[in-house]
This record gives C-alpha cells, sequence and structure tokens, in this order.
C-alpha cells in the first residue's frame, strides 16, 4: 500500500502541471520564473538571453570533460552502495539523479572559491579534487570528517540539515573582511576574488538557520551563492510540504536574485552557476540557484521509496536523465565517438576498482584520537580520562596475549 | 592598579583583544552605538569601525553560526548573546557545531569562538532573563566555560578567552557588573589561568565552592560563620569546563566538608558533578555528605519571589550547619 499523497510532479516552470503553477501564481501574485533550460532532455540546446553567453564558453574538451566527471560519480555511486550492501559501508547516500546539478556547479567554482557542502554533495567532491576513497571514511565509521577542507576548500559534510548555510556566510564575510584589508595593504591587487557556495536540499530549505543565513546574507552583501538541490524528496515527504511556491522565488523576499534551473542540465547549471559566482565575487551580493533536479534513488542505503512515491514517477525523471541528454548532444554534434565514452566507462569501472581496494583498506583510528582531537589546547580532564583509559586496556595485555596464542595453537 | 566595574573591565579587555588581536571582532544584537543593553561595549564601534563591533541581524542561531565561519576563515569572533535565555535559538550551532568542529575534521580545523552570556538572576527581571544553563553546555564535550567573579578577572578571563584556540562560553555575572573592585591591568603575561580556580579565603572547618554571581554571598556566608567560630574556606571555581578539581580536593582534604553554591537548580548541575569527583578522590577525608545550594527544580519563578529563590547567606549557613553537624 502506497501512501496518501503521491503527487506526480510539482510546479516545474514548464508549464506541466498547470494547477501547482496556478496555485503557485495566486500565492505569490505573479507568475512563477521560468525555469532555465539549455540543453532539453532530447539532446537539443537551446538559448537564453544572459546564460548563453555562460554556456558558450564551455568548449567541446570541457564538455567531454562534464560528461566524463558525471559518469564517473554515477559509477562511484554505484560502487559506494555495492560497498554497503556488502558490509563494507555502513551507509551511503546515494546521488544518482543530481549527477549534472553537482559537477555543473561544482565545476563552475574556482579554486580560490570555498564550498559548504550537506552530505550528498559527492559529485562536487569530485569537482574539488577531494579523494572520492577518503570521501566513504565517514560511511565506513572511521571518521566524521575524513578529509582536510584546507587541502581542496570542500568543507566537511555536515549532517544537521542546514547549519552549514550559516558557516558559509560567516566566511563570506572573513572573505569581505580579508579583500577589504588587502586592498588597504595593497591596492595593486593579484588575488582573485572569492565567493562561497553553500549547498542544502529542499528539505533543509524548512530549516530556520536557512531563513537566518539569507538574512545575515543580504545584510552584508556577502559573497555567497546558495545552492538549492530541490530533489523532490525529504526522505518520505515531498518538497510541495516544504513550498508552496518555487523555492527560488524566495530570495526574492530577502532582496537577491533567485534563479530555478534545470538541474538535470548540467549545461545550464554551470552557466547559472557561473554567472552567480561572478556576481558574488564582484560584490554584488548574494544569489539563490535552485537547481530542479530529482533524487532518482533512495535516500540512504536505509530508505526504501516504494513506500512513498510511485515508479512512475520515478520513470519520468529517468527520461530526463542528465547523462543521457549531453551524450545525445556529444554524439550529434560528432563531439565524442565510441571511443570515447568506451574509455570513459573504463575510467568509471577503473575508479570503481580503486575505490573498492582503497575501503578495505581505510585505517580503524585509534580512540586516542580522540581523546587528542576533542580540544586543541591542554584539558585535564581529557587528560584525567585518557590516563585511566591507558590503566585499563593495560590490564587487558596478557589475555590479549593469550587469546592470540590460542588462536595460534587452533590454526 | 585601576578600579572598575566588572562591566567596565569586560570593555577595556575587549579593547585591548581588538587592539592586539586583528583578526577578532565583536558580533551581538545592539553591540554597536547602542552598546549593547548592558553597555559592554560601550565606545568600541566608535574606535574599530562597524566591520569589526557587528551590529547582526536578531537571530541567534545566526550569531553562532556566522562566527563559525568567520572562524574558519581565521578570525576570532566574540560573540555577545543580550541574555542567558535567548542561547537556545543558538543551542543548536554550540553543540553540535562549534562544540564538535575541532574532533570532526580530525583536529584540521579549530573555531576559536567565544559566547559571551550574561547569566543569573537578581535583577527583577522578566522571565528568560535570569537563567543559569552552564550545566547544559558543560556537558558538552569540545566547550570551554569560565565564568569571572570579579573586576581583575573580568578584564583577563575575556582576553584569554580571546587567545584560546578551544570554544569558550564566557557566563557573565550580570547582577555583579557593577561590583567595583581592583584591576592590574599591567599584568599581562602573569595573568592566571583561566582554568584554575582561587582559593579566595583560607579556612579548617569547610569549604564552599561557589562561581561568578555567588562568591561574594559565599564570601559573606564565610565572614558570617567566622563570627560564630567557624573557619571556612572559600573557593571561587572560575572554570566550570574544565574544572579544577585539584584545587577543591586540597581544600576538603583539609577541612573535610563541603558545600557548593550556585545558582542554578541543583538537579543535574555542576554541583552534583563537583559532589561525585570530590566523593571518589577525598572520600576517606570527607566528614560529611558533600551538601548543594542552588536554584529549585522549577522554572526560574516570576521577580517578585526570585528572593525565595536564590541561594543567599542564609541559605548557605544552613548548608554549612548541615555539614558541620555530622
Amino acid at each position: 500500500m502506497g501512501a496518501t499523497h503521491l503527487p506526480s510532479t510539482e510546479f516545474d516552470g514548464t508549464a506541466v502541471d498547470d494547477q501547482l503553477e496556478a496555485e503557485a501564481e495566486a500565492a505569490m501574485g505573479e507568475p512563477p520564473a521560468q525555469m532555465v533550460q539549455l540543453l532539453g532532455p532530447d539532446g537539443t540546446l537551446g538559448t537564453d538571453p544572459v546564460y548563453t553567453h555562460y554556456a558558450e564558453k564551455l568548449d567541446p574538451e570541457k564538455l567531454r570533460g562534464l560528461f566524463a566527471d558525471m559518469a564517473a560519480i554515477r559509477r562511484f555511486d554505484v560502487e559506494a552502495t555495492a560497498l554497503q550492501r556488502q558490509g563494507q559501508l555502513a551507509l551511503w547516500v546515494p546521488l544518482t539523479g543530481q549527477e549534472a546539478a553537482q559537477i555543473g556547479s561544482g565545476r563552475a567554482s574556482q579554486p580560490q572559491d570555498y564550498i559548504f557542502p550537506t552530505y550528498r554533495e559527492h559529485g562536487v567532491a569530485l569537482t574539488r579534487n577531494v579523494d572520492l576513497a577518503e570521501l566513504l571514511r565517514q560511511f565506513r565509521g572511521v571518521s566524521n570528517g575524513g578529509w582536510n577542507p584546507k587541502d581542496t576548500n570542500f568543507h566537511l559534510y555536515t549532517l544537521v540539515l542546514a547549519a552549514q548555510t550559516l558557516h558559509a556566510v560567516g566566511y563570506a564575510m572573513g572573505i569581505q573582511r580579508d579583500q577589504k584589508s588587502a586592498a588597504a595593504s595593497d591596492p595593486v591587487r593579484t588575488e582573485p576574488p572569492a565567493a562561497v557556495m553553500a549547498y542544502f536540499g529542499d528539505g533543509a530549505s524548512s530549516e530556520g538557520d536557512v531563513h537566518e543565513s539569507m538574512v545575515f546574507a543580504a545584510s552584508y552583501n556577502a559573497p555567497v551563492v546558495f545552492f538549492c538541490q530541490n530533489n523532490h524528496w525529504a526522505i518520505s515527504v515531498p518538497s510541495t510540504v516544504q513550498t508552496r511556491i518555487p523555492l527560488s522565488n524566495r530570495a526574492k523576499g530577502y532582496g537577491f536574485p533567485g534563479i530555478r534551473v534545470d538541474g538535470n542540465d548540467v549545461v545550464a547549471v554551470h552557466a547559472v552557476t557561473e554567472w552567480a559566482l561572478d556576481h558574488a565575487r564582484q560584490g554584488k551580493g548574494p544569489v539563490l540557484i535552485e537547481a530542479f533536479t530529482y533524487r532518482v534513488g533512495a535516500h540512504t542505503t536505509a530508505d526504501d521509496p516504494t513506500k512513498y512515491r510511485q515508479s512512475a514517477e520515478e520513470d519520468s525523471w529517468r527520461a530526463k536523465d542528465p547523462l543521457a541528454r549531453l551524450e545525445k548532444y556529444l554524439r550529434a554534434e560528432g563531439l565524442a565517438d565510441d571511443a570515447f565514452f568506451a574509455k570513459v566507462k573504463a575510467d568509471g569501472d577503473e575508479l570503481a576498482a580503486y575505490v573498492r581496494r582503497t575501503t578495505h583498506d581505510l585505517e580503524t583510528p585509534d580512540i586516542r584520537t580522540a581523546f587528542a582531537n576533542t580540544y586543541v589546547e591542554a584539558h585535564p580532564l581529557v587528560a584525567e580520562e585518557l590516563a585511566w583509559f591507558e590503566e585499563y586496556s593495560a590490564g587487558f595485555a596478557g589475555e590479549e596475549t593469550a587469546g592470540q596464542a590460542e588462536t595460534e595453537a587452533g590454526n | 592598579m585601576t578600579t572598575m566595574t566588572i562591566a567596565k573591565a569586560i570593555n577595556e579587555g575587549l579593547r585591548a583583544a581588538l587592539t592586539n588581536n586583528p583578526k577578532s571582532l565583536l558580533m551581538g544584537e545592539d553591540i554597536g552605538p547602542l552598546g549593547g543593553v548592558y553597555r559592554v561595549t560601550d565606545g568600541l564601534i566608535a574606535e574599530f569601525g562597524p566591520d569589526r563591533v557587528v551590529d547582526t541581524p536578531l537571530a541567534e542561531s545566526g550569531i553562532i553560526g556566522t562566527a563559525i565561519g568567520l572562524a574558519l576563515r581565521g578570525y576570532s569572533p566574540v560573540c555577545e548573546i543580550q541574555f542567558d535565555g535567548f542561547v537556545f535559538p543558538g543551542f543548536n550551532q554550540i553543540t553540535t557545531q562549534l562544540a564538535k568542529m575541532h574532533a570532526r575534521s580530525n583536529g584540521n580545523l579549530t573555531v576559536p569562538v567565544v559566547i559571551r552570556i550574561p547569566y543569573g538572576g537578581g535583577i527583577g527581571s522578566v522571565e528568560h532573563h535570569s537563567e543559569s544553563p552552564e550545566a547544559l553546555f558543560a556537558h558538552t564535550a569540545g566547550l570551554r566555560i569560565i565564568t569571572p567573579s570579579n573586576p581583575h578577572d573580568a578584564y583577563w578571563m575575556i582576553q584569554q578567552a580571546v587567545e584560546c584556540q578551544d570554544p569558550v562560553i564566557v557566563f557573565e555575572p550580570k547582577r555583579r557588573y557593577w561590583l567595583k573592585g581592583e584591576v592590574d591591568v599591567a599584568a599581562a603575561g602573569t595573568a592566571e589561568d583561566p582554568f584554575k580556580a582561587h582559593v579566595l579565603r583560607e579556612g579548617t572547618d569547610a569549604t564552599i565552592v561557589a562561581y561568578g554571581p555567588l562568591v561574594p554571598v559565599a564570601l559573606a556566608a564565610a565572614n558570617a560563620a567566622a563570627e560564630d567560630g567557624r573557619s571556612v574556606e572559600v573557593i571561587d571555581l572560575r572554570s566550570i569546563s574544565p574544572i579544577d578539581f585539584d584545587t577543591v580536593e586540597a581544600s576538603v582534604k583539609k577541612t573535610g566538608r563541603l558545600v557548593v553554591a550556585h545558582e542554578a537548580p541543583t538537579f543535574g548541575g555542576i554541583g552534583g558533578e563537583i559532589a561525585a569527583r570530590i566523593s571518589e578522590r577525598a572520600f576517606l577525608s570527607l566528614e560529611a555528605p558533600v551538601i548543594r545550594v542552588g536554584g529549585f527544580h522549577m522554572p526560574y519563578p516570576v521577580a517578585k519571589v526570585e528572593e525565595d529563590y536564590l541561594p543567599d547567606i542564609d541559605r548557605i549557613l544552613e548548608a554549612l550547619d548541615r555539614a558541620l553537624a555530622y
């Protein structure tokens, strides 16, 4: 038996569902903004008065790169799901369906930008050169972080929804101050301006921290891009429970631009994000991007979407697949051949093999590192408890050796 | 030596921090031109400008959350929460993010954020303006919690909090903001460890441990007990997390009796933690059970009856009598 509310779609700015759009218009007193789309599901490239300029910067090599990235992260997703099923990971958070939203936005960022992800941004992590095996530490239960954000300007995953949106705004406020003092000490600046990008989802959009982050960002005109992946489902609750208007329209209430982009169109996502980051870097303030996409898989490997949504809905979104449409375009335009796609597949398998091999080897930490990392500076209680733990553990030293001897004897 | 109030001492301490640490900045509600509702930041925006003394939107989670982001960028933010009972909208950011960021990052990231919270009752105010929520934060690993009881400590401890690489919550005894005392502003470098307790008054018959607003009350109770021929030692705890159990233990091993006093409710409070630890460390020296004096298990009561709620000299003396009766 299914759930009682099973929306087949949501207002998507493309007049697919007239009733929902009419409701949104009635709620807002004006029609919802049209969704930016450049590369349609049929693989044909359209135009946009603002964003075509940015899309044109994507030469064939970059387009092939975007495809390769999307294919790599989808392969990684399949591998991580398998590793969870095999008991190698405690949990996995699949991203399938959201490759264009993540690769397109991540590839639009520059090295000096700083990214605050939520916990599903494996594709963005790839664009920031995070070692994907390290990314699995958290899901294997050997770290609550896994990588050093200072190496890649890609912050740790944040599991308390929306908490990171405020961190992003604060970080952007820091960038503003750094730029002011740099300009004061050296008028001929060489440092490229930087912006911050904060990821969150349609579910998290209901959290108070998203509201507060947008208020702070607007008040201080902070260089931050809010990147909301509306994947339609907050575990089992549809996005219509979170909002009665397109989420991008909320930006208007805070006084900065809001753009709804087809989140399965990597060309449009890249163009819109590049525009938004430029806007922020130029000191023009925050932007909200709503990438309209779909979580094709489960919320996590512990979730069962058949309990709350219909497979027909999933099928309708599979028809909008981000990889398929770019492949169609690349083939139709003669920008990529069979050899390219075969190479992409082989690279994906190699990545999967690397991840599988490395996951098995991910080192289990010693609890002493937890004692060491609770505080930066010396702490008497931590020291006392560690000393007790050492003494207590030492009491078992003989038993361990005995146990080992028994095992060896048994062998 | 200069004489000043606790409020002025914190003001001067913040001025010194802003001068000495170019990455430090203040954030909070009404801390700019108004100088804060208690005027603790009076005059600082004129001196350091709006980029370093930041009037924020009225949103406590926003204040703490953006402070974390600034800290990740290399800044040392000092947040003011206007009143104790208003910290709770920021509780999530403090306990799930600020306290855990260093551990989560395996030591790679530090978030040296300071949170100033005026706390405690006795000012005849409305609901949410008189609470003592320190135990709720002390239970969270990753945070440090200190509370000065006099102007000298107030001046130095706020500066030491800013320099500390761990997150520090400074609970400021708001009803003592106008308490005057000597401040040795030239003690730089020799200022005492903010996480150590101070023995303020030596004694041999019993020990009173207090902190923040109850320190003067504890001293007065000890003086009253002295008139009855009782020699009572008084310890100003100063740090609530970590707690300097060594100093308390040494005192109890000498006196054999311990009374712990705080405004916060006794149930689940700091006094219980001290009683448990001292029972373990000094069991054979104790002549009586550790006795707690504190608030009752109720929401902080209305102003007209807060005198019946707050521990005073007589409540501490009654506890001393009970301890000494064993």
